[in-house]
């Protein structure tokens, strides 16, 4: 690059195709991101808008919208037991999303340490296919399984704990951490997979002067692996958490909010409410004040987590 | 231009992109169901009152004349529910009658065409033919046709099947009165079946006569170790138990303020005493173990299954079933109407139309009504719905009832059929008063009572309670 005291004249040249390569290079960068950024726009930023917009009207899908400013807001207090929605969908939060971090940490840590190579890449696959199938699947899979009849109860009965067999997703008690369980056999392997990469970014010689110091494997992983792994489970939080308190398909499939309301959560609430009860501007207003909770919840964790990535 | 300032305005233009996205996609209200004020630029704002049907629907006068399908080829148009062979046989039938007419039949399943009739009813081509789950809100907004002129030019007002009556909706919103929006292909009767190899061995000789029998009948076959009821309630099917717990209203009270409820009259309130009478009897039933204790998770058909299987002496379902329990349980299934409380009374029981309507818009309308008369009136067409759809073809008095293959348990039903026309006492659905009192009503607080979390006065305050919130909605 020359310097503007030797050559003025070619500075101002080299400028402006410096300016113009810039501009090409930023437009053509553009360009490959407008496809995505198209259906990022139609599929969730315009009905995103949309949704805060029905949600000023009283509006039943088809007739006219009739203006009502805040007052759905103030409505959705009304709906019985929403409170109720909103704390079902934090305590799936603890098994969407506290579990398969985790379990995911201890599984992957056993994976990078135990089996390497092939035999590893084996294991995470199997751990991860559960994400492949989809939920709807998964639901009626384990609806099936945790049936009164079902492969759970057999293998309890058959371990000689006939006594705690029930029909889990039937349960008052049960039919939420059930539901809980379905989630953490989908998303455990997304976690694994995920800190299963994260690892292969920790530097090797940090393990082995652990070691050469005498640290047990636990130290090792409290020390090390955790504090390094910062990033990844911060990322696989925010997806997790956001699994859990938007929680439709595998609830909706499994139990479909029931017994009574104990696994009703908000996402089975704005359904019934948008789609059976047809009061859309109600139901777009419980989603905007989902959206703002999940929000909020995740901001804390993404600041926490992001701290020290570099 | 710095960095920022372009990631700022190509934001900008982003947002901007999905604002005018959302501008088109807004929906203006369609032109054709003139129950909305002026029209104007998306999105459309209704500045009067919620509107109501004396301002509508521009729909055609339905000819004078009895109308045909003529001999011009007719596509119709149909949606039926999945699940139901009826519809779909009625309509090669009509084909083989009728060549000039064939069909383009879309199906799906109960709860899905709840939540899309209202779309394509007033989308751009709706259908000539829809099943109708629920239809007030949909001939309050002008979406249907009304079938007066051709229930006149057919005769159909003539015919004794009171339940014509369960079509009509009046400009308010009620049912029961008004103009006729809907037919029914045939009407179903619900009751009580029972497995006569079970019932035997707890000694029922005869159907029981008042309900002190038939508890009677429950109380032994638990102590003789055997599932009194068989009964579904995972909220995926929705709560069965709604069905006991009608058939003991109407049992202990009078029939016309239960219906009063159902069709949305003002006033009408389903927290009565005689109804909190039937809700602890059925508290009880639950208490002493008559139904299956995995209730909360079973599903309708699962629970179907488990009956033809064997599991329950007892099942509270509707002869829409039939032929699922002659084929798998032939001859070993019964039927009697649920009893009255006194021996002296009448039986009560739900009965419905299947019911079928004709979108306002439709282009075959003529066609379409002509093929609902034939359903009724036609021997063949009448025979189908009796032997698939195992009820009551209705129609004109006149009219032959089809022949029913020995021992199948439809020639019980539709006997029990005409006790219910004579008496008077048929009922709708109680999960049927508003779109969601099923979803959001019976089934969660049924479900807590089997949990021990509800009784009996919780569970019509909260019903009743969450009625009054959807109807103000």
């Amino acid at each position: 690059m020359v310097t503007s005291e030797d050559h003025p004249v070619a500075l101002a040249t080299s400028r402006r195709t410096r300016l113009q390569r810039v501009r090409r290079e930023t437009l053509s960068g553009w360009l490959f991101v407008l496809p995505a950024l198209i259906m990022y726009a139609v599929f969730v930023l315009a009905p995103l808008l949309l949704t805060i917009l029905y949600s000023f009207y009283r509006w039943d899908g088809i007739g006219p919208m009739k203006w009502v400013g805040l007052k759905n807001y103030a409505t959705v207090f009304e709906v019985p037991d929403l409170l109720g929605t909103i704390f079902n969908a934090f305590r799936l939060v603890l098994w969407f999303s506290f579990v398969p971090v985790g379990l995911g940490l201890v599984v992957s840590s056993v994976i990078h340490r135990m089996a390497a190579g092939r035999f590893g890449a084996i294991a995470r696959t199997v751990v991860f296919l559960p994400q492949v199938i989809p939920l709807v699947a998964a639901g009626i899979i384990w609806g099936w399984l945790l049936a009164l009849p079902g492969l759970i109860n057999q293998i309890l009965k058959a371990l000689g704990l006939g006594a705690f067999t029930r029909a889990w997703l039937g349960d008052f008690d049960w039919a939420l951490p059930a539901v809980g369980l379905i989630g953490v056999w989908v998303l455990l392997g997304f976690c694994t997979v995920l800190l299963s990469t994260g690892m292969t970014k920790i530097d090797k010689s940090l393990y082995e002067a652990a070691r050469i110091d005498g640290a047990s494997w636990l130290r090792e992983f409290i020390g090390i692996t955790i504090p390094l792994l910062k990033y990844e489970v911060g990322v696989c939080l925010t997806v997790t958490v956001t699994a859990a308190l938007a929680a439709f398909d595998i609830v909706y499939v499994a139990t479909a909010g029931g017994p009574g309301n104990s696994t009703a959560v908000p996402g089975i609430q704005v359904y019934i409410l948008a789609f059976t009860q047809r009061a859309v501007g109600l139901a777009s207003a419980l989603a905007v004040m989902l959206m703002i909770l999940v929000v909020a919840v995740i901001l804390p964790i993404q600041r926490l987590t992001r701290e020290s990535a570099k | 231009m710095s960095k920022r300032s372009t990631s700022v305005s190509l934001a900008s233009l982003l947002v901007l992109t999905s604002l005018l996205l959302s501008a088109c996609a807004a929906p203006a209200p369609t032109a054709a169901p003139a129950a909305t004020t002026a029209p104007t630029t998306a999105p459309a704002v209704a500045t009067a009152a919620p509107t109501k049907v004396a301002t509508t629907a521009p729909t055609a006068p339905p000819s004078a004349a009895a109308s045909s399908c003529g001999t011009k080829p007719v596509v119709l148009n149909a949606y039926f529910e999945t699940g139901f062979d009826l519809p779909f046989k009625l309509a090669e039938e009509f084909t083989k009658q009728y060549p000039n007419v064939t069909w383009d039949i879309k199906q799906d399943q109960f709860a899905n065409l709840i939540n899309e009739t209202p779309r394509l009813l007033s989308g751009d081509n709706p259908p000539d033919l829809i099943r109708l789950p629920t239809m007030v809100s949909f001939a309050k907004q002008g979406l249907l046709k009304d079938l007066d002129g051709y229930a006149t030019a057919f005769g159909w007002d003539k015919w004794p099947v009171p339940q014509l009556n369960q079509n009509r909706v009046s400009a308010d919103g009620i049912r029961g009165s008004g103009k006729l929006y809907a037919m029914g292909l045939n009407y179903s009767l619900t009751g009580v079946f029972y497995n006569k190899k079970l019932a035997a061995q707890i000694g029922m000789t005869t159907p029981p006569k008042t309900v002190a029998e038939f508890e009677d009948l429950l109380a032994k076959a638990k102590a003789a170790g055997l599932l009194p009821i068989m009964q579904w309630g995972s909220a995926k099917s929705g709560m069965g138990l709604a069905f006991p717990l009608q058939n003991l209203m109407a049992a202990y009270g009078p029939v016309q303020p239960i219906n009063d409820w159902i069709f949305q009259k003002p006033g009408a309130t389903i927290d009565t005493p005689t109804n909190l009478i039937a809700a602890q009897h059925l508290e009880q039933w639950i208490k002493k173990g008559y139904f299956p204790p995995d209730i909360n998770a079973i599903e309708y058909t699962d629970s179907n299954a488990r009956f033809t299987k064997g599991e329950g002496v007892f099942t509270f379902n509707g002869d829409w079933e039939n032929a699922n329990y002659d084929k798998n349980m032939p001859g070993n299934v019964g039927f009697f109407l649920f009893p009255p409380a006194e021996a002296s009374g009448s039986p009560a029981a739900m009965s419905a139309p299947l019911t079928f309507g004709i979108a306002a818009k439709a282009k075959n309308a003529d066609c379409a009504a002509f093929f609902l008369n034939w359903v009724a009136s036609n021997e063949a067409a009448r025979q189908i719905d009796v032997s698939v759809g195992g009820s009551n073809p209705g129609g004109p008095a006149e009219a032959k009832m089809p022949a029913v293959a020995q021992g199948s348990i439809t020639n019980e039903t539709l006997a029990a059929g005409t006790v219910i026309g004579k008496a008077g006492t048929a009922m709708d659905f109680i999960a049927n008063a508003t779109s969601s009192i099923f979803a959001q009503g019976w089934t969660p607080e049924l479900q807590k009572m089997v949990g021990g979390k509800q009784d009996a006065a919780g569970l019509l305050k909260a019903v009743q309670a969450e009625y009054l919130r959807e109807l103000a909605q």
